[in-house]
């Protein structure tokens, strides 16, 4: 059984990625598939941010290297993947293409007004998403 | 690298599409540019087209989406009050073959000597300076204009929520027009403030001496047209690097960017050089190769052409209400948080170009400036060297050469044994300085009748100490 998890460094993103880890832990022959996705919207700022091309793959790995750890810690099979460009997108494509059986993934916890303006990546997910989509609050 | 045939045709669909959103999406920051440096509408129009035509077959990272800038345009303020156009045309000119001879020398590899907090100051400057310069728009206006501008502002920042395919700006500028034109309000419109160009550029020489006084008035605008213009591009480049995962040849860059405001400035065109904005709209809307830049420019052009007599309608205030969309997202918000976390020598550095720009509104000197302090900064972070004394041995720790030898001299004076041993094993030799200063340290206590013993130079320190000695 393929899970997957979308982290994005935050604290919502890591408990979705707790929650992924002890899923994939019981659930037989699981595999976890780490994904993140750097947001094209924020590669601007991103890059202005950071030194240079390495120090923002540094970044970048360093919110996805928790969760890997945890992962291996727990005796689970997992692997990260680096995607690009628009975070709900790319992550209902990625399910798609890798045929991916169970989605995790975290909730900001926006208000109505906060996600008129942010727009949700979950509930994107959710209403696109071909698979089962668990969403940790 | 992909060939050139792939960076032409290895995305024909996808590069014509977002070529032609990237048209749409030059077209206000444009005229508001003109706006901006005080000349018609056209000679930003025909710049961004000029240019956008150009670096599509010279530019070194496909893709990307050049044109009149912002940036640019703030440096060429006083040129143009002070002198007139042709200066401006003659300054652009200029520009390219500076840019042209910084692309031949490489001037790309200098690129990782600018710190990323002198590059968020020139940002950070950028958008307040392009906040301030629409303020004379809206003060003191009536409150109609206020009332346009605001509901400017608030479909640009609403409309992406529920459609993408055409850019934001200009939905609210078409819907704003409209909502003007037909219930009559009368608005500042850009058709009273400059006329529309109607024809392709054409080539012509400006008209000023060609004289010493004349590279006089130009050359210092020139230069910081250049520092400015390779800048933004570069950075913009290295955006686009990341977003796609692949690389791009820089110095290339560079000299197009030089090609393009050379010829740009024949045809009538101000100096411009890369958008990051339109570059990351460019990658979101499919656009990788160089064909998206082209047909940025060609549509740019056929739209203006077929459709001038629209364009003079829009009001100023909306102009504003997009250009003040434009300078917050100019504007890096992330900076508060850096400000908070990065060492406070880089803070400094950032407030510093920040302000240094405000002050004297210029960009470049900024930058110059911004880059001098963060090297200082750098140069007395790493010279400090510390000795720490364990009996008649004594440990240095830290990097010895011009900046540091002082200290490390300082640090024998009080020697009181007859015989000490001097470690390097944390510490590395770098310069004449520095074996000149354990020269110098030797001597010193040889008089005061000091056995010296010299102990942990690594490999490359002793073969420095070795040859000079």
């Amino acid at each position: 059984m393929k899970i997957a998890v979308a982290v994005d460094g935050s604290e919502n993103g890591l408990r979705a990625a707790n929650h992924a880890v002890t899923l994939a832990k019981y659930l037989p022959e699981a595999t976890l598939d780490i994904v993140y996705v750097a947001d094209y919207d924020k590669a601007k700022d991103e890059r202005l941010l950071s030194q240079n091309a390495e120090s923002l793959a540094l970044t970048r790995e360093q919110k996805v290297h928790p969760v890997v750890e945890r992962a291996k810690s727990a005796g689970i099979q997992a692997k990260m993947t680096l995607l690009k460009g628009n975070p709900s997108q790319e992550i209902i494509k990625y399910v798609e293409k890798q045929s991916i059986d169970h989605l995790v993934i975290g909730s900001r916890g926006l208000n109505s007004f906060q996600e008129m303006i942010l727009g949700s990546v979950s509930h994107k997910v959710v209403k696109h998403a071909h698979c089962p989509v668990t969403i940790v609050k | 690298m992909d060939t050139l045939k792939q960076q032409w045709f290895g995305n024909i669909r996808a590069d014509l599409l977002a070529g032609v959103v990237v048209g749409l999406a030059l077209i206000p920051e444009a005229l508001a540019f003109a706006f901006i440096v005080g000349v018609d509408p056209r000679v930003a129009l025909y710049a961004s087209f000029t240019i956008a035509v150009i670096i599509s077959f010279v530019g070194g990272r496909p893709g990307l989406i050049s044109a009149a800038t912002g940036a640019m345009a703030l440096v060429l303020v006083t040129l143009m009050a002070d002198h007139g156009l042709e200066y401006v045309l003659a300054a652009t000119i200029l520009t390219g073959i500076i840019q042209f001879i910084l692309g031949l020398f490489g001037v790309a590899n200098l690129m990782r000597f600018i710190p990323n907090a002198v590059m968020l100051g020139f940002v950070n400057a950028l958008g307040i300076m392009i906040f301030i310069t629409q303020m004379p728009y809206l003060i003191g206006a009536g409150g109609m204009t206020y009332l346009f501008a605001i509901v400017t502002l608030i479909l640009v920042y609403a409309i992406p929520r529920f459609f993408t395919a055409i850019p934001a700006p200009l939905v609210a500028i078409v819907v704003m027009s409209s909502i003007a034109i037909f219930s009559g309000v009368k608005l500042q419109s850009i058709g009273d403030l400059g006329t529309m160009p109607n024809t392709l550029p054409i080539f012509f020489l400006p008209d000023i001496p060609l004289n010493f006084e004349t590279l006089k008035i130009i050359l210092p605008y020139s230069f910081a047209l250049s520092v400015v213009g390779l800048l933004e591009s570069l950075l913009s480049s290295q955006v686009l690097d990341d977003m796609t995962d692949t690389s791009s040849n820089k110095n290339k860059e560079a000299r197009g960017q030089g090609i393009a405001n050379f010829v740009n400035g024949f045809f009538g065109g101000m100096a411009g050089c890369a958008l990051i904005g339109q570059s990351v709209i460019n990658i979101k809307s499919g656009g990788r190769g160089r064909l998206s830049t082209l047909t940025s420019g060609v549509f740019l052009m056929f739209l203006i052409i077929v459709l001038g007599d629209l364009v003079v309608k829009i009001p100023m205030p909306v102009l504003v209400g997009v250009m003040v969309m434009v300078s917050f997202t100019t504007f890096n918000w992330g900076s508060f948080k850096f400000m908070k976390q990065a060492p406070k020598s880089e803070t400094l550095v950032m407030l510093t170009t920040v302000a240094i720009i405000l002050y004297t509104h210029n960009l470049a000197i900024g930058v110059v400036i911004g880059v001098v302090l963060s090297a200082l900064f750098f140069v007395s972070k790493i010279s400090r060297v510390k000795i720490k004394q364990e009996g008649n041995l004594y440990k240095v720790k830290g990097p010895l050469f011009f900046a540091s030898t002082t200290k490390f001299i300082q640090a024998f004076e009080g020697v009181t044994e007859n015989r000490i041993i001097i470690d390097f094993e944390d510490s590395q030799l770098w310069d004449e300085s520095a074996v000149g200063a354990i020269l110098k340290v030797q001597q010193q206590l040889m008089q005061k009748g000091v056995d010296v013993k010299i102990i942990g130079l690594n490999t490359s320190s002793k073969k420095l100490y070795e040859q000079l000695i």
